[in-house]
């Protein structure tokens, strides 16, 4: 009901905006080629695109000789926007979700739109082999915590493997016999096959009884309704495809277990996260039909990255691999254009395949593709302008629209700050103000550090 | 047999050393240090460049490399790794980068640095022909080196085994972090603290030049003491500290506490100078700048605060030079520097700040950094602009002798792309 009402309100917003056409940029439209011309906006959606357009009365006209237009980036792996992202005390966490920390103040959210982001898949932690719930969101930077949610978005789930998962599980000195403390299973990776195929197997006959239960009643039978596990049910919508599994993996052994387990267990994994030995065995994943989300150069960071490659991408690409390039962090999340590039560099895709891996890849992998991740009649306005082209380590970000609405505008970004810094310093003042009229504290006796 | 061996290996070292004339035709030519020239060539001699213009005639017996369509440019330097010092970062016992203690300048990096680190090739794949090693942690650290990134052992690809002493320039308010359970010291407490951290970095230098007093007039009881040895070509002004200070409490401090030590000074790792810049300038200090990819250090800064930081050096005149202060990152050199063109950084500044600059700020300008006339041919050959991601860089040499681009990561990637 909550989220229907927003729904309406920012629908009324954009439509209370008047129309506005971005004329005379490079449309990089992904899907259907790039040509000099421009692009309508009207009520929140590109309403027309092309090298001419009809302008609708009163509209506002943005000029943009020279710049590029581009959809909104998508990140399909973040972290941003949230007060805490991994429940770890449980091999199995699906009962917690993103939804409940959210946290619109983030700094994160202004500073990757700045980037050219506009919708990112915020992700728990990869802590435990099943983790928590995701939350898909629009950056849409001012509005509440209900207002980032990319409304109507298929929920998902993060899931774990290798090296994070079983951390906690690892004695201080690896094979050791040191008696370990307070040690979480498992801690191989065979545990974490071991503890999602227990999950699934729990959360079947969970399925199970319900079935049973409606069953039963709706043959008029006086029954009781199993108890609720909330642990259970986001695994359910799993097995049942309402949920997607976005799965942290790095390692060609753990990315096959969990096709296989997944495979068994009739369903589909959705994305494989990082998935940095994806080239390896590019061919089981497209066989398998999941997306693969990985980075564009991280590597030697840890053991299982050693085998990492810049070349993953293209390679998976290239074995018909639904590809998108993700960030995991607040500072690469802002530049994931120039990641994109790095595509071109390492195993020759094309501009646009590259700018797909930021763009309708990730769309299609997240199922908003029908939303945003190209700039065609009758999807949001997401869109970046960049004062060059955007797979140029030269380019920067002079506007981004969300839903219509103008959400970064460096002009105004810089013209800002004088008045931001005088606001800065007169708080300043104001607290040295209160310093002064406060009466002196006696001096602190040797108090313990801890907190109360 | 084992004559054979050694003599081949003789010659083979010979071969390295020197390599025979070599010729690059028609490529666009940039020195870096002019203009650039279009339809040139660049002879190689005795692993030097010999001449560059639009017609060299070739000696006998050159090797002739036809580079039409191509761009030559000086090899990068990147002016902070760990290379060699690290090879996964999370794994201890692959790290040598950070000693215990506060004080050991007799560490050298040069002797702990693996040539046949898997780093090497991936970094020299994106035309970084060279990089300075840092030892970590505590105040002093112990001596950078400077590396050429080929070589079969270290001393092959030592350029300068001691080319800085590393000093970690005290930080104020360094405490427990933002997520610590503990409650952050007061004010005055954290003064105290920064205070008596200064104060023992002077006494150390105080000890240094005791101990160069009762060097020069030996007691009986002089003894010789590794840490002081050390020190001692910083007190006289021949090696050139490289202090870490990031904030303006930390630079203001370091600056004046060196002025009045009269040290050799370089800056690196530069990140909020704030009021100091014109004191950076006046002093003739060089800056070694850390990623401009990396977030602004407070919440309320600008979006742009560390991309738009070179563009601000440069304006007060201030002379830098990039360095990716890791491993896994350096190939990315060049795309720091371009990120600072996109907010204010003259393109060929940018240029400059990855080949020539740090050349002149590590003193070896009149070996390498540019392409003229003397200098040893550390080049690469590009289809484009190396600071544009898309680039490919296609051949390089060191000291001109032809270096393999191929690693760790080409080789699996033509492994796994031949998977039936």
């Amino acid at each position: 009901m909550k989220t229907c009402t927003l729904f309406l309100f920012l629908s009324v917003t954009a439509w209370s905006l008047p129309p506005f056409v971005i004329q005379n940029a490079t449309v990089l439209t992904v899907t259907k080629g790039s040509f000099k011309g421009s692009v309508v906006v009207k009520d929140g959606k590109i309403v027309e695109v092309g090298e001419k357009v009809l302008i609708p009365s009163g509209a506002e006209i943005v000029e943009a000789a020279g710049q590029y237009l581009m959809p909104g980036i998508i990140d399909c792996h973040s972290h941003i926007a949230t007060d805490s992202i991994n429940e770890g005390s449980t091999s199995v966490s699906s009962m917690v979700g993103i939804e409940d920390v959210l946290d619109p103040t983030d700094v994160a959210i202004y500073r990757a739109l700045a980037g050219g982001v506009t919708t990112a898949n915020i992700l728990h932690g990869s802590a435990n082999a099943i983790g928590g719930k995701c939350e898909v969101i629009k950056m849409r930077w001012g509005k509440d915590a209900q207002g980032l949610r990319f409304e109507g978005a298929t929920p998902g789930i993060k899931f774990a493997l290798g090296e994070n998962p079983k951390r906690q599980g690892m004695a201080p000195s690896g094979r050791s016999a040191t008696p370990p403390q307070n040690l979480r299973y498992p801690a191989t990776r065979m545990g974490v096959e071991d503890v999602i195929r227990q999950a699934f197997l729990e959360a079947r006959a969970y399925q199970q009884d319900w079935k049973n239960y409606h069953a039963r009643k709706a043959r008029g039978e006086t029954v009781l309704a199993p108890r609720r596990n909330l642990k259970l049910e986001p695994l359910v919508e799993v097995l049942e495809g309402k949920r997607f599994v976005h799965a942290h993996c790095y390692r060609a052994d753990e990315i096959l277990m969990l096709l296989r387990l997944a495979e068994e267990f009739g369903f589909r994994v959705r994305t494989l996260q990082h998935v940095l030995e994806g080239y390896k065995v590019a061919k089981e994943i497209a066989q398998h039909g999941a997306g693969a989300s990985t980075f564009s150069d991280w590597w030697a960071y840890k053991m299982e990255a050693l085998d990492a490659i810049p070349y993953n991408a293209a390679v998976m690409v290239r074995k018909g691999v639904l590809v998108s390039l993700n960030s995991d962090s607040a500072e690469l999340m802002r530049r994931l254009n120039t990641e994109a590039a790095k595509t071109i560099k390492y195993g020759g895709l094309n501009e646009t395949e590259a700018l797909s891996l930021i763009t309708i890849n990730p769309a299609k992998q997240l199922a908003i593709d029908h939303r945003v991740g190209s700039i065609e009649p009758g999807k949001d306005a997401d869109l970046v302008l960049f004062d060059k082209h955007p797979l140029s380590s030269f380019a920067k970000v002079t506007r981004v629209w969300i839903d219509g609405e103008l959400y970064f505008d460096r002009d105004k970004d810089l013209s800002g700050r004088e008045q931001f810094l005088l606001k800065k310093k007169l708080l300043l003042e104001k607290e040295k103000e209160k310093e002064k009229q406060r009466p002196p504290q006696p001096k602190k006796q040797n108090v313990s550090r801890r907190p109360i | 047999m084992r004559l054979a061996y050694l003599l081949a290996l003789l010659l083979t070292t010979a071969c390295q050393a020197a390599g025979p004339s070599l010729l690059i035709r028609g490529a666009t030519i940039h020195p870096v240090s002019s203009p650039k020239i279009e339809n040139a060539n660049l002879l190689v001699v005795d692993g030097k460049i010999a001449e560059i213009g639009p017609k060299v005639s070739p000696p006998k017996g050159a090797r002739l490399i036809d580079a039409r369509g191509l761009h030559v440019y000086p090899g990068m330097i990147d002016s902070a790794t760990e290379v060699g010092l690290s090879e996964i970062s999370s794994v201890r016992e692959t790290n040598d980068t950070t000693e215990l203690g506060d004080f050991k300048p007799q560490l050298r990096t040069v002797i702990a640095v693996n040539a046949d680190s898997e780093h090497i090739p991936v970094i020299r794949a994106n035309g970084i022909v060279a990089a300075i090693t840092l030892p970590q942690g505590g105040v002093i650290s112990g001596q950078a080196a400077f590396l050429y990134l080929d070589g079969w052992t270290w001393e092959e690809m030592a350029i300068r085994r001691d080319v800085a002493m590393v000093l970690h320039f005290p930080t104020f308010g360094a405490g427990p972090s933002r997520f610590s359970a503990e409650t952050p010291p007061s004010l005055a407490e954290m003064r105290r603290t920064y205070e008596n951290r200064v104060k023992q970095l002077q006494d150390y230098l105080e000890q240094a030049r005791a101990y160069q007093r009762a060097k020069a007039a030996p007691s009986p009881e002089f003894r010789p003491n590794l840490a002081m040895e050390a020190m001692l070509p910083v007190i006289e002004g021949k090696l050139p500290l490289l202090i870490h200070a990031s904030r303006e409490r930390s630079i203001r401090d370091a600056l004046s506490w060196a002025q009045k030590e009269k040290v050799r000074v370089i800056l690196a790792g530069v990140r909020k100078p704030g009021n100091t810049l014109a004191e950076i300038k006046a002093q003739g200090i060089a800056v070694i700048l850390g990623p401009t990819q990396a977030l602004p250090l407070e919440e309320d800064d600008a979006y742009d605060e560390v991309y738009s930081l070179p563009g601000v050096l440069y304006q007060a005149g201030i002379k830098f030079a990039f360095g990716s202060f890791g491993n896994q990152f350096a190939r990315n050199l060049p795309y720091q520097a371009a990120s600072a063109v996109a907010f204010g950084l003259p393109y060929e500044e940018a240029l400059k700040s990855v080949t020539l600059y740090p050349a002149q700020i590590w003193g070896v300008d009149s070996m390498m950094g540019s392409l003229e006339k003397g200098k040893w041919a550390n080049l690469i050959l590009t289809d484009g602009d190396p600071l544009e991601v898309k680039t490919q860089v296609k051949r390089m040499f060191i000291q001109g002798r032809e270096v393999e681009l191929e690693s760790k990561h080409t080789r699996l990637y033509q492994r796994y792309s031949g998977r039936p």
